[in-house]
């Protein structure tokens, strides 16, 4: 029997606030263990939680770029469990009443746009962080990510394979980046999905059993969960066997997920209105004025690129998956660099050097690129040479014109000099000179390649032409 | 509406509490009574009132987002139990 797979992501993202959602301590990333933290998000006794507006209007933001309806009248709900993650024996959430709903993003897929419902967004507080005792004895507790804001996006089970599923979770990271909802770093846990997937007999419209998989923080890994949990789930039901319902961890470097030990019996979480924070109540003005505040999203960009600019597609879908390419391409137009030059400096060296260093980020302004295509168009550097600039560029964040200078990469134009290097070359290579007389028309190449090796690359290739053609000439004269 | 003795061995299990055979009994009892009120409420007509969806009538109390410096690790661990390298320590989870 064929088997149509089934996927939901449930998405956690940290907000970009400075401080924590319910108290003044800072979401800085790192720290000593603890010490980002106050008798609020300990949860010590008699303190109360005052909602961080900050967080409300990234919510919204998140909400109104994915299409979501915004709720006028929304609260705060806790869920209840213990688990020493989150020292209050509750979490600060959002139950029946979330701050965004029905919304949707859009994939390509294979050329092929397809809409992934979202269900909700809401706000809550990321809980602390385990650290399993060495010595084995018990486990340790950090509270420093403890109450940092979160929104959890659940998208609809409108997605059929792993591949929509990396790409819809690409596409959220994209936009929460573009709206400056969140850094979303992944390596930091600050944005990360859960997958939840089933499978069901091909053309059945009846939900399968689903297993959910926590925590994955690359899309990578919810490519490769997904893809395992398919096989595993498919394993189960040629053989006339139930899947069963349960939360499994991923296993990266295994590349296979494990049952879970259950947390809590069942899913049982009592919620109920959280009495200490008050609701919350967004005028139409408000939601308009943050939507008006909304930045240019990727699809506009898009747009633009490929209408207005002339960039091709695929170059355009590249740089506008990230928002730090993006603006740094804007940049570089902006002051003045060709669209497409850009475009490709951006695509070809740029990209090969980020993906090397292992980073999304460009130590330079696109300021620098739209420098270094100038000195490229004035003749002052080769296309070969910017390359190497560009590298230096990257490596020490110096400004074009001072890496040339510094490294004495200009473009020798020097008729002097020149001269005396093609003279040198003719009189070192009679015989490609000989070839050159009998018609071999390519032995002028070679020529070229001599001179530009004497000089480093550095000859202005049109002058070293015409001087070459003339020395040539002269040689050929009895 | 009855509460049997299951759902408040149940419920004492989420709460983890620990309910000795009578207390048991005291709580089925009352957990009875309290649903039975509100199935008296429901016995009313509501169709005209709007849905009470939080006990507290004020709205939009917010702070700013700026940060103030967090407390001295030490105070934060002073009432801990047991407490290793900086952390708050707890029976050992698996998960």
């Amino acid at each position: 029997m064929d088997y149509e797979v089934v996927i939901g992501l449930e998405i956690h993202v940290e907000l970009a606030t400075k401080s924590k959602i319910f108290c003044g301590c800072t979401t800085e990333f790192g720290g000593e263990v603890n010490t980002h933290c106050c008798p609020v998000c300990t949860s010590m006794p008699g303190t109360l939680p005052v909602m961080n507006e900050k967080a409300v209007e990234f919510a919204v933001k998140a909400g109104l770029a994915m299409n979501c309806e915004i709720a006028e009248f929304s609260k705060m709900d806790r869920k209840n469990y213990f688990y020493p993650d989150l020292p209050k024996a509750y979490q600060i959430s959002q139950f029946d009443l979330p701050i965004c709903k029905g919304g949707y993003v859009d994939i390509d897929i294979n050329g092929k746009m397809k809409r992934i419902g979202i269900t909700r967004i809401h706000i809550e507080e990321d809980a602390g962080k385990l650290i399993h005792d060495p010595h084995g004895k018990g486990s340790l507790v950090d509270y420093n990510r403890c109450g940092v804001p979160l929104i959890e996006i659940v998208s609809e089970p409108d997605m059929s394979s792993p591949e929509e599923a990396r790409k819809y979770f690409e596409k959220v990271r994209s936009i929460l980046q573009y709206t400056g909802v969140s850094d979303c770093r992944m390596q930091e846990g600050s944005i990360r999905a859960d997958v939840n997937l089933s499978l069901r007999p091909a053309g059945s419209t009846k939900l399968g059993t689903r297993t959910e998989m926590k925590n994955l923080n690359s899309f990578r890994s919810v490519f490769n969960a997904a893809e395992s949990e398919i096989k595993r789930q498919s394993g189960i039901l040629r053989q006339g066997g139930r899947v069963g319902q349960e939360t499994r961890r991923w296993d990266d470097d295994a590349g296979k997920s494990f049952p879970m030990r259950n947390k809590e019996e069942a899913h049982d979480y009592r919620y109920f209105p959280e009495p200490d924070l008050v609701p919350i109540i967004l005028t139409k003005e408000r939601i308009d004025a943050y939507r008006e505040s909304l930045p240019e999203l990727p699809w506009k960009r898009f747009a633009r690129y490929t209408e207005e600019m002339g960039i091709p597609g695929y170059d355009a879908g590249i740089i506008t998956a990230s928002v730090k390419t993006s603006d740094f391409f804007e940049e570089a137009v902006k002051y003045g660099a060709d669209a497409k030059t850009a475009a490709n400096w951006i695509m070809g060296d740029l990209m090969r050097l980020m993906n090397d260093a292992g980073t999304e980020d460009i130590p330079f302004g696109g300021k620098m690129l739209a420098e270094l295509a100038d000195l490229i168009g004035q003749g002052r550097i080769s296309n070969n040479i910017a390359k190497t600039v560009l590298s230096e560029m990257f490596a020490t964040g110096g400004t074009p014109s001072f890496i040339v200078k510094e490294k004495g990469l200009e473009v020798v134009s020097d008729r002097d000099e020149l001269a005396r290097i093609v003279d040198k070359v003719i009189s070192h290579n009679k015989k490609s000179v000989e070839d050159y007389m009998g018609g071999k028309e390519k032995a002028m190449g070679f020529l070229m390649g001599q001179v530009m090796r004497e000089t480093g690359g550095k000859a202005n290739p049109t002058m070293v032409k015409a001087m070459l053609a003339d020395g040539l000439k002269k040689a050929m004269e009895p | 509406m009855k509460i049997t003795e299951e759902t408040v061995e149940y419920v004492a299990g989420l709460a983890r509490l620990l309910l000795s055979a009578d207390e048991k009994k005291m709580m089925s009892d009352q957990m009875g009574d309290i649903l039975e009120y509100m199935d008296k409420l429901n016995s009313l007509d509501t169709r005209d009132i709007l849905p009470m969806e939080h006990l507290e009538r004020a709205s939009n109390v917010f702070r700013e987002d700026s940060v103030v410096k967090s407390f001295d690790r030490d105070k934060i661990l002073a009432n801990a139990p047991d407490k290793e390298e900086g952390a708050f320590k707890v029976p050992r989870i698996v998960d």
